[in-house]
């Protein structure tokens, strides 16, 4: 009675978010983005396919069961009593036998598609860090660490390939951007692999999809897919120490001087904090908290005076701080381009 | 042989009391607590299932006002995340359970021809060492705040992954209390599925032969065996993790050498044999009820026996394909995806008996059979969604989405309860002695039939667009918010169905019309002795000739056992 409705839903569901504006659009993956998902996402036609020939046939019989075999007022005989058949249950066992041989078959090459120990050739090697409720990136070969926001470059081809390498700093995360493929557990003690593509400029979301404790909600990601000049004008940017500017010497002083780098690192300073997300270029981030608030002048200063209001349970405390002094901090902060 | 808990005894206990009708309520509460009557057993067992039935219903439906709509603050991140802790673990050990081991309490002995288990001192500490592990958890509300201040009730999730559940994240006593309830009511499960399997091996009346038990015995037996061989590994597991939480070892406790992946595998090897643990129940009770309504003989006897047997042998063999994602080898990820297919063809297999048996029957859609055909259509889907995750790159997808909370939903919602109300129909009058109102009993049907199916069919898509379970709020921009709608609407189409089969249970027991000993016309023996069976069961020792010795004695011109 309801594989149709359901089939329907899946459609619709495919058809609207191919229809969605390009940023960020619906984690869909009816809308693959990529190699990865697109193998994915054949492989998913075909189970519709089998499945819901096996479900049209099962309901066929389950309704002709209901319509043509009710029983009439006043016939008080009982039907012909039918223990059994041996070939038609024969059939129902090889035939589904059958069936399972060949989407195991077609399934398993699928897995070793996808399944990658070694980067495909001009990939960007990114280490991810799962934190209780952020996701650190560190680009080895460029010497970047930044948070929450991953940024790709398309190559010649119009093809972005990422190989990321999994680790956790704590507990289980995991590491979920539908239309660029598939997820890949988090695990402190493993080191864990993924490759994902995007094939078009534009930014991807996903977030983390295994519990992970009390902000598990708000553990988002963002991928930025973009050419290769925006790319490299962003890891330029990224290389460099923190902006000096003496116009806000003061707000920079009052940070260095509380708690706040005891967690945070931001380069050319004393900050060198590593529990918390690098602030050395804060402001080329468009979100704060891990995706919980756009970064905006006004969501900093709450979130500085107080992220247990915006973010309840995250781990950072409210450091006490008067409005004053989070203006001056947050003036500080706002240079760090 | 005399039984402590037979109603002479408490009678010649206490002689205060009116002379006629009941005893005074001290003394039938003090039956009730000493019973070892499996009948009484086996009805505490439901009831107590379907109390918490309803508790774990309502904390579902306040997670779903608090996701209706993105971005609300109906509850604190904390408060969500112990409410679908508690809701998983209270469904799965305290409602599954409870009534998967009372319904087997009542009818094996009956249908079998006994007078009761094997052990029915263990049956006595099995129920009790239940439900006093139930309350232990729910305690944790009152008493898990800890040193710490920390937490009330878990909110580990209900297969509390390490190293979350370590002390370094999950502080105060809520974990250790998540452990201990589950372990005792596990003590007790395991006790229970022993004596299942000593009964059902030992005690069948004259003439029952193996192949001649109805298949809920069978299935049921199935059942008891996978229970003993799944539960003992969860309880070492959370004995270890007790160690570390209170003795400083490090079994799970990454960060000092231990494995995070042990847990898993501990957890699933008995969490994948769990889940067929709770649905072949809803097998068994399908398999009497289907035959009876649609007035024909089980299809194919011999091949839902052999099916039965396979589906718990390769159940113990699928465990890993809810690791899918933790990046293991591909050609352990193909192995495992082969086995999960392959439990398809056993469940298709039955699948298909089902549907045969009501092919050329002639169907009376009375309210245990709305609910089996809800419950084969239902479970088909879930069993389809089943193979879909199954494959291990659409399973990378959707793994931890809303996808599986739908597929799981069609599983144990859509499968497991809508058994489990089909049956409460059927044998409600052989228990109490009175019929259920079909008229309420059939609102119930299309309510939840709508109901359900809304919400955890919107669930399905939410997952395909990329919601993740567990979460406590989302983002309008995610596209999420028609179906977190429509999911949390279909809520209240169920709470309108299950108000009316509380109702409907609290009525029919006095005011229902009187059942009589067979208001079913059915085969089976439990409907040849009276409604409610007397405290011995049966007045003889009944023989049988055939699966069906009920039709035999009505239909002697055409017996069973002509054909067998």
């Amino acid at each position: 009675m309801m594989p149709a409705g359901i089939l329907g839903w899946v459609m619709a569901a495919s058809c609207s978010a191919a229809a969605a504006p390009i940023a960020p659009p619906t984690p869909s993956m009816f809308d693959p983005m990529g190699e990865p998902a697109s193998i994915i996402l054949n492989i998913t036609w075909l189970l519709i396919g089998i499945c819901g020939a096996i479900a049209v046939v099962m309901f066929t019989l389950i309704g002709y069961a209901i319509i043509r075999c009710r029983a009439v007022e006043g016939d008080d005989r009982e039907p012909a009593q039918i223990y059994g058949s041996s070939p038609i249950e024969l059939a129902w066992t090889v035939i589904p036998l059958m069936i399972v041989f060949v989407l195991c078959m077609v399934s398993a090459r699928g897995i070793f598609e996808l399944e990658l120990e070694t980067p495909p050739e001009g990939a960007t090697e990114i280490t991810v860090t799962g934190h209780r409720w952020w996701w650190e990136f560190e680009y080895e070969d460029l010497g970047i660490i930044t948070a929450g926001e991953l940024h790709v470059p398309l190559d010649d081809n119009s093809v972005a390939d990422m190989f990321l390498t999994l680790k956790s700093a704590d507990v289980i995360h995991s590491f979920w951007v539908p239309q660029l493929g598939g997820k890949t557990d988090v695990i402190p003690d493993r080191i864990n692999h993924l490759w994902l593509q995007g094939n078009r400029a534009g930014t991807f979301v996903g977030q983390c999809a295994e519990y992970c404790g009390t902000q598990h909600a708000h553990m988002l990601i963002k991928v930025i897919v973009e050419p290769r000049e925006q790319f490299d004008a962003w890891v330029a940017t990224q290389q460099k120490d923190a902006v000096e500017d003496p116009a806000v010497a003061q707000g920079k002083h009052l940070f260095l001087r509380t708690s706040c780098i005891n967690c945070h690192t931001v380069r050319g300073t004393v900050a060198n904090g590593t529990f918390a997300p690098d602030l050395t270029h804060l402001m080329s981030r468009s979100e704060i908290g891990s995706g919980v608030a756009p970064n905006t002048p006004e969501n900093l200063r709450e979130w500085v005076f107080d992220p247990q209001n915006i973010k309840p349970g995250c781990d950072m405390p409210s450091m006490k701080l008067t409005r004053d002094e989070v203006d001056l901090i947050c003036a500080w902060l706002e240079t760090l381009k | 042989m005399r039984l402590a808990g037979d109603s002479e005894v408490s009678t010649l206990e206490t002689p205060i009391g009116p002379a006629t009708g009941r005893p005074p309520f001290l003394s039938q509460l003090h039956e009730w607590v000493t019973t070892v009557d499996h009948k009484k057993l086996g009805s505490m067992y439901v009831v107590c299932g379907i109390i918490y039935m309803i508790i774990a219903g309502l904390e579902a439906s306040m997670m779903r006002w608090q996701l209706a709509w993105p971005g609300q603050t109906v509850l604190t991140p904390e408060e969500f995340n112990r409410l679908f802790t508690m809701h998983g673990t209270t469904m799965v050990f305290f409602v599954g359970m409870p009534i998967l081991l009372g319904s087997a309490n009542i009818m094996i002995p009956l249908m079998i021809g006994a007078r009761d288990l094997a052990f029915p001192r263990l049956n006595a500490f099995g129920f009790w060492l239940f439900l006093f592990g139930s309350i232990l958890l729910y305690f944790s509300y009152f008493g898990g705040q800890g040193l710490y201040g920390m937490g009330s009730a878990p909110d580990v999730g209900w297969f509390a992954y390490a190293p979350l559940t370590e002390r370094t994240y999950s502080r105060g006593h809520s974990t250790d209390y998540w452990i201990l309830g589950i372990f005792v009511a596990g003590i007790g499960s395991t006790a229970t599925g022993i004596n299942f399997i000593a009964t059902i091996l030992g005690m069948r009346c004259r003439g029952m032969t193996l192949m001649k038990m109805p298949l809920f015995v069978w299935i049921m037996l199935v059942d008891a065996i996978l229970i003993v061989i799944a539960l003992p590994p969860l309880a070492a597991a959370q004995i270890m993790l007790l160690f570390d939480r209170l003795l400083g070892a490090h079994f799970f406790d990454a960060q000092a050498g231990g494995s995070a992946l042990l847990w898993q595998n501990l957890f699933w090897f008995f969490g994948h044999p769990e889940v067929y643990i709770l649905i072949l129940p809803a097998f068994a009770y399908v398999t009497e009820i289907i035959p009876v309504f649609s007035r024909k003989v089980i299809f194919g006897y011999p091949l839902m026996v052999a099916a039965t047997v396979a589906i718990g042998f390769i159940s113990l063999g699928v465990w890993v394909h809810h690791m899918f994602s933790v990046g293991l080898s591909p050609l352990i990820n193909a192995i495992f995806m082969a086995s999960t297919m392959l439990v398809g063809v056993p469940t298709g297999i039955k699948m298909f008996n089902w549907t045969a048996t009501m092919i050329g029957g002639k169907i009376r859609f009375d309210t245990p059979m709305l609910f089996s055909i809800g419950f084969l259509c239902q479970f088909l889907m879930g069993g389809l969604t089943g193979i879909f995750l199954a494959t291990v790159p659409f399973d990378w997808q959707v793994s931890d989405s809303y996808f599986v909370v739908g597929h799981f939903h069609y599983v144990l919602f859509g499968g497991l309860i809508f058994g489990i109300l089909a049956a409460t129909f059927y044998w409600y009058p052989k228990v109490t002695g009175r019929m259920m109102s079909e008229t309420l009993g059939k609102w119930q049907f299309w309510l939840l039939i709508i109901g359900f199916n809304m919400t955890f069919g919107a669930m399905h898509v939410s997952g395909l667009l990329g919601m993740p379970r567990r979460i406590y709020t989302y983002q309008t921009e995610r596209g999420w918010d028609l179906w977190n709608l429509l999911t949390s609407i279909g809520v209240i189409f169920q709470i309108a169905a299950f108000t009316l089969f509380a109702i409907n249970l609290l009525h029919s027991a006095f005011k229902g019309r009187r059942a009589g000993d067979d208001p079913w016309d059915a085969w089976t023996l439990e409907w040849s002795t009276t409604s409610p069976p007397p405290a011995h069961n049966f007045d003889e020792d009944p023989v049988v000739y055939s699966r069906r010795p009920l039709w035999d004695l009505k239909h002697p011109e055409d017996p069973d056992w002509k054909y067998e």
